[in-house]
C-alpha cells in the first residue's frame, strides 16, 4: 500500500478514537468544563500534560532546529524540561490547594485587585493565541503534505475535530483525548526513532544508540563520525557550540520560567484531586515529556549522519525519490551554481530568502538541464548549493532512511495528534478566561451556572474560528511570536506567582507594577528586533549580547525586583489575604 | 497544627527546596552551559573552538559521548525528573509526619 492510503487508515482511525472520547465525556457543569471535575487521576494528568505541552514544535520541529544547530539546540531541551522542575516545586502543589480555576482567578484573589486579575487575563488571552495560531497552522501543513489537501481544508478539518471535543467536553473531554494523543504522538515519534537507530548503530534503544559505534565502521562512535562529516564539509563541529554563553543561560532561563508560566500548562495541574497529587502528575509529566526529549537529540544525530552521508557530492540525477519529492514542495532547493550537476553542501546559506520557482507559461515548474526545479532567488557568493527546511527533518527521516510506507503514515498522525492536543489546551485557557474570568468575575458576578456553561461554549466557538483564521491566513510573524509568548509568560506571569505564594508581604501595588514593568520591557524588546527593525537583530547591538529570545529573563528579573521595592513602600496585603497565602502552603489544612 | 510545628514543616520544606533547586542549576546552567565546553575537552577562541589540551576531560568519553554535549542533551533532563521524583518522595513523607496529608478536598464553589 502505498503512503496516502496508510495515512488516511491511521489518522481516520485516530480522529475516530477523539471523536469517541468527545461523545462519552460531555461536561455538565462549570466545574466539569474548567478542571474536570477535579478528579483526573495523577497518572493521566500526567500523560494530558505532556500531550498538552508538546505541540507541533516539539513534534516537528525540534529534531530538526538541533539537527542544523549541533549543541547549540540544548537550549530547547534544557529549557522545555527545566521549566517543569520550576512548576512541580514551587507552583503546582500550592496553586492546587489554592483550589480555583485559573491563573487570572489566583492573580486576582491574591493581589485581591480586578486590575490584576484583568491584566492577568490580558497576558492569558494574548500567551494562548500566539501559540493556538502556530498549531492550527501545523494541522494544515500536515494535512497538505501527508493528503494532498489544501491546507486551507487541513485547517477546517482540524477545527472540526478540536470543536467536537472541547467545545462539548470542556476540559474533561480534552483531558482524555489528550491521553489518546500522547500515546499516539510518542508511539509514532519512537517508531522511527528505534528503527534508525538499529539501522545505524545496532541499538534499539535511541538515547544509547545515538553514542554508540557505527555498525558499518566498527570502533567509530556516531558522532565522531558525525563531527568528521561535518567538519569535511566546512560546517562546525556537531558537538560543539557557537552561540555565545550569557545568550545561551538567557534563552534556556526565558524557556525554562516560560514554561512554569504558561497558563495552559498550569491549568493541568488544577484537575486533580489532592496536593499531593499534584506534586505527583508533576513528576509523570516530565516522565512522559522526557522521553520524547531524549530521544529527539538521537533523531535530529541520526538524520544528519544520514543526510551528510548520502546528499553532498552526489549528482542531482541520481538524488533519491524523497530528495525531488519535498523539492515540489518547496522544502528543498537546489541550485547548481558552477554547473557541474553535483550538489555541494556546505556552511551559509545557497541563495537570498525562502526557495521562489521560476514558472513556465502553464505556471508549471521551468526545469534546469539535470532536470532540477530552477529558482528564481539571487544566487549567494557562497558555495553551497543546497537549501532544506529544518522543519521536514523529521517528516522526512523515515523516507531518508527507507522506512516502510506505514512509518510515514504514523509520523503523520503523531504531528497532527501533538499539534490538536496543543490546540484543545490553549482554547480551553482561552474560553475560560473569557467566560469565568472576565464575565463572572468582572462583568457579571450574577451570571447563572447554567449561563456561564453556555458563555464557556460560546467562547470556546469564538476561539476555535479565531485560530482556524490565523492557522488559514498565518501572519509572518507566527515563528517570532514563540518567542513572545515565552518570553511574556516568564515576564509576567511567574514571578508574581511566586512571590504570592512565598511572600505574604507582596502586595497588589507591587504585583501590578511588577507585572506591567516585565511586560513592557519585553515586549517593546521583542518588536523592536523583531518587528521594527529585524535587519538590526544582529549580537552587536543587542543589550548585553541578549537576543530578543532570552529577554524574558531581564523581564523576569524586572519583575521580581519592582514588585518587591515597591511592596516595601507600599501598605501590606489586608488579613485575610495574608491567611490564605498561610492556608495554602498546608496540604491537609481545613480552609479557614 | 500549633505555631511552631507550622514553622518547622514551612521550614523543612524551604530548605528541600533549596537543596534541590541548586542541584537544578548546577546540573543545568553551570555544567550544561557555564562549563560545557570544559567538560567536552575543548574551547572558544578567536578562531573558533578548538582542542583543550588542559582540561581534565580531553579525550574524556561517556560511552560515546563528550561528557559536556551528554550533560546538556540528556543528562540535565535525566537529573531533572530526579529531582522532583525526590521532593514528591520528600514532601509526602514530611506530610505524614507532620500529619497534614489530606484525604479528600475538593475545589471550593464559587
Amino acid at each position: 500500500m502505498d503512503v496516502q492510503i496508510w495515512t488516511y487508515i491511521i489518522v481516520g482511525f485516530t480522529f475516530a478514537i477523539y471523536i469517541g472520547i468527545a461523545i462519552w465525556s460531555r461536561a455538565g457543569s462549570t466545574k466539569e468544563f474548567y478542571v474536570a471535575g477535579g478528579g483526573v487521576s495523577p497518572l493521566a494528568n500526567g500523560l494530558a500534560t505532556a500531550a498538552d505541552w508538546m505541540s507541533a514544535a516539539s513534534f516537528l520541529g525540534m529534531a530538526g532546529i538541533i539537527s542544523f544547530s549541533g549543541r547549540d539546540g540544548s537550549v530547547y531541551l534544557m529549557g522545555w524540561t527545566g521549566g517543569y522542575v520550576l512548576l512541580a516545586l514551587l507552583l503546582a502543589p500550592y496553586l492546587r490547594k489554592f483550589g480555583k480555576f485559573t491563573v487570572p482567578d489566583f492573580v486576582g484573589d491574591r493581589y485581591y485587585s480586578q486590575t490584576a486579575r484583568v491584566i492577568a487575563v490580558v497576558c492569558a488571552l494574548f500567551i494562548s493565541f500566539t501559540y493556538v495560531a502556530g498549531q492550527m497552522r501545523g494541522v494544515g501543513i500536515v494535512f497538505s503534505r501527508f493528503l494532498q489537501v489544501d491546507i486551507t481544508w487541513g485547517v477546517i478539518i482540524g477545527m472540526a475535530i478540536v470543536f467536537m471535543y472541547a467545545v462539548l467536553g470542556g476540559m474533561k473531554g480534552i483531558t482524555y483525548t489528550q491521553v489518546a494523543q500522547y500515546c499516539v504522538l510518542i508511539f509514532a515519534f519512537s517508531v522511527p526513532a528505534i528503527y534508525i537507530s538499529i539501522m545505524l548503530t545496532g541499538n534499539p534503544i535511541p538515547q544509547l544508540g545515538f553514542g554508540g559505534e557505527l555498525i558499518d565502521e566498527p570502533g567509530v562512535s556516531l558522532l565522531d563520525k558525525l563531527d568528521g562529516l561535518s567538519t569535511e564539509l566546512g560546517f562546525n563541529q556537531y558537538t560543539t557550540g557557537s552561540k555565545g554563553t550569557m545568550d545561551t543561560f538567557f534563552i534556556t532561563m526565558a524557556l525554562m520560567v516560560g514554561t512554569a508560566g504558561l497558563p495552559h500548562v498550569i491549568v493541568r495541574f488544577f484537575t486533580v484531586p489532592k496536593v499531593s497529587d499534584a506534586r505527583k502528575s508533576g513528576l509523570y509529566a516530565l516522565l512522559f515529556i522526557a522521553i520524547l526529549y531524549t530521544m529527539a537529540p538521537a533523531v535530529s544525530a541520526f538524520a544528519r549522519t544520514n543526510l551528510l552521508a548520502t546528499i553532498p557530492n552526489s549528482e542531482y540525477e541520481k538524488s533519491p525519490e524523497w530528495f525531488k519529492k519535498w523539492e515540489s514542495a518547496g522544502l528543498i532547493a537546489w541550485q547548481d551554481k558552477n554547473g557541474d550537476g553535483v550538489i555541494q553542501y556546505t556552511k551559509g546559506s545557497a541563495f537570498e530568502g525562502k526557495p521562489e520557482y521560476k514558472t513556465g507559461e502553464n505556471d508549471d515548474f521551468v526545469r534546469g538541464k539535470n532536470g532540477e526545479i530552477l529558482l528564481a532567488n539571487k544566487a549567494t557568493e557562497g558555495e553551497n548549493e543546497l537549501y532544506i527546511d529544518k522543519d521536514i527533518m523529521v517528516l522526512a527521516n523515515p523516507e531518508i532512511a527507507g522506512l516502510p510506507n506505514w512509518v510515514i503514515a504514523l509520523v503523520a498522525a503523531g504531528g497532527l495528534a501533538a499539534a490538536l492536543s496543543t490546540a484543545a489546551g490553549l482554547l480551553l485557557v482561552i474560553s475560560t478566561s473569557v467566560a469565568h474570568d472576565l464575565i463572572k468575575k468582572s462583568i457579571n458576578p450574577n451570571i447563572t451556572e447554567k449561563g456561564e456553561l453556555y458563555a464557556a461554549r460560546l467562547a470556546a466557538v469564538g476561539a476555535v474560528l479565531v485560530a482556524g483564521y490565523f492557522g488559514i491566513n498565518p501572519p509572518d510573524y507566527v515563528a517570532a511570536v514563540v518567542a513572545l509568548a515565552f518570553g511574556l509568560a516568564a515576564a509576567s506571569f511567574f514571578p508574581i506567582l511566586i512571590l504570592g505564594i512565598f511572600s505574604k508581604r507582596v502586595n497588589k501595588e507591587g504585583a501590578i507594577a511588577g507585572m506591567l514593568i516585565g511586560l513592557v520591557t519585553t515586549l517593546g524588546y521583542i518588536i523592536y528586533f523583531k518587528f521594527m527593525n529585524v535587519e538590526l537583530n544582529k549580537p552587536e547591538n543587542w543589550l548585553f549580547g541578549i537576543s530578543p529570545e532570552g529577554f524574558g529573563t531581564v523581564g523576569m528579573i524586572l519583575n521580581f525586583v519592582v514588585t518587591i521595592t515597591i511592596s516595601k513602600s507600599t501598605p501590606e496585603p489586608p488579613q485575610e489575604v495574608q491567611n490564605m497565602v498561610e492556608e495554602i502552603r498546608y496540604p491537609g489544612e481545613a480552609k479557614a | 497544627m500549633n505555631q511552631e510545628d507550622r514553622l518547622r514543616y514551612w521550614k523543612k520544606n524551604l530548605r528541600y527546596l533549596l537543596v534541590l533547586l541548586s542541584i537544578w542549576f548546577i546540573s543545568s546552567f553551570v555544567l550544561g552551559i557555564f562549563f560545557v565546553d570544559y567538560l567536552d575537552g575543548v574551547k572558544k577562541t578567536t578562531d573558533g573552538v578548538i582542542e583543550d589540551p588542559d582540561s581534565i576531560f580531553h579525550g574524556f568519553r561517556l560511552g560515546g559521548f563528550k561528557l559536556g554535549f551528554w550533560i546538556a542533551q540528556q543528562g540535565a533532563i535525566y537529573v531533572f525528573l530526579i529531582i522532583i521524583a525526590v521532593y514528591v518522595w520528600l514532601m509526602n513523607k514530611l506530610d505524614k509526619e507532620f500529619n497534614i496529608e489530606e484525604k479528600e478536598i475538593s475545589t471550593s464553589d464559587h
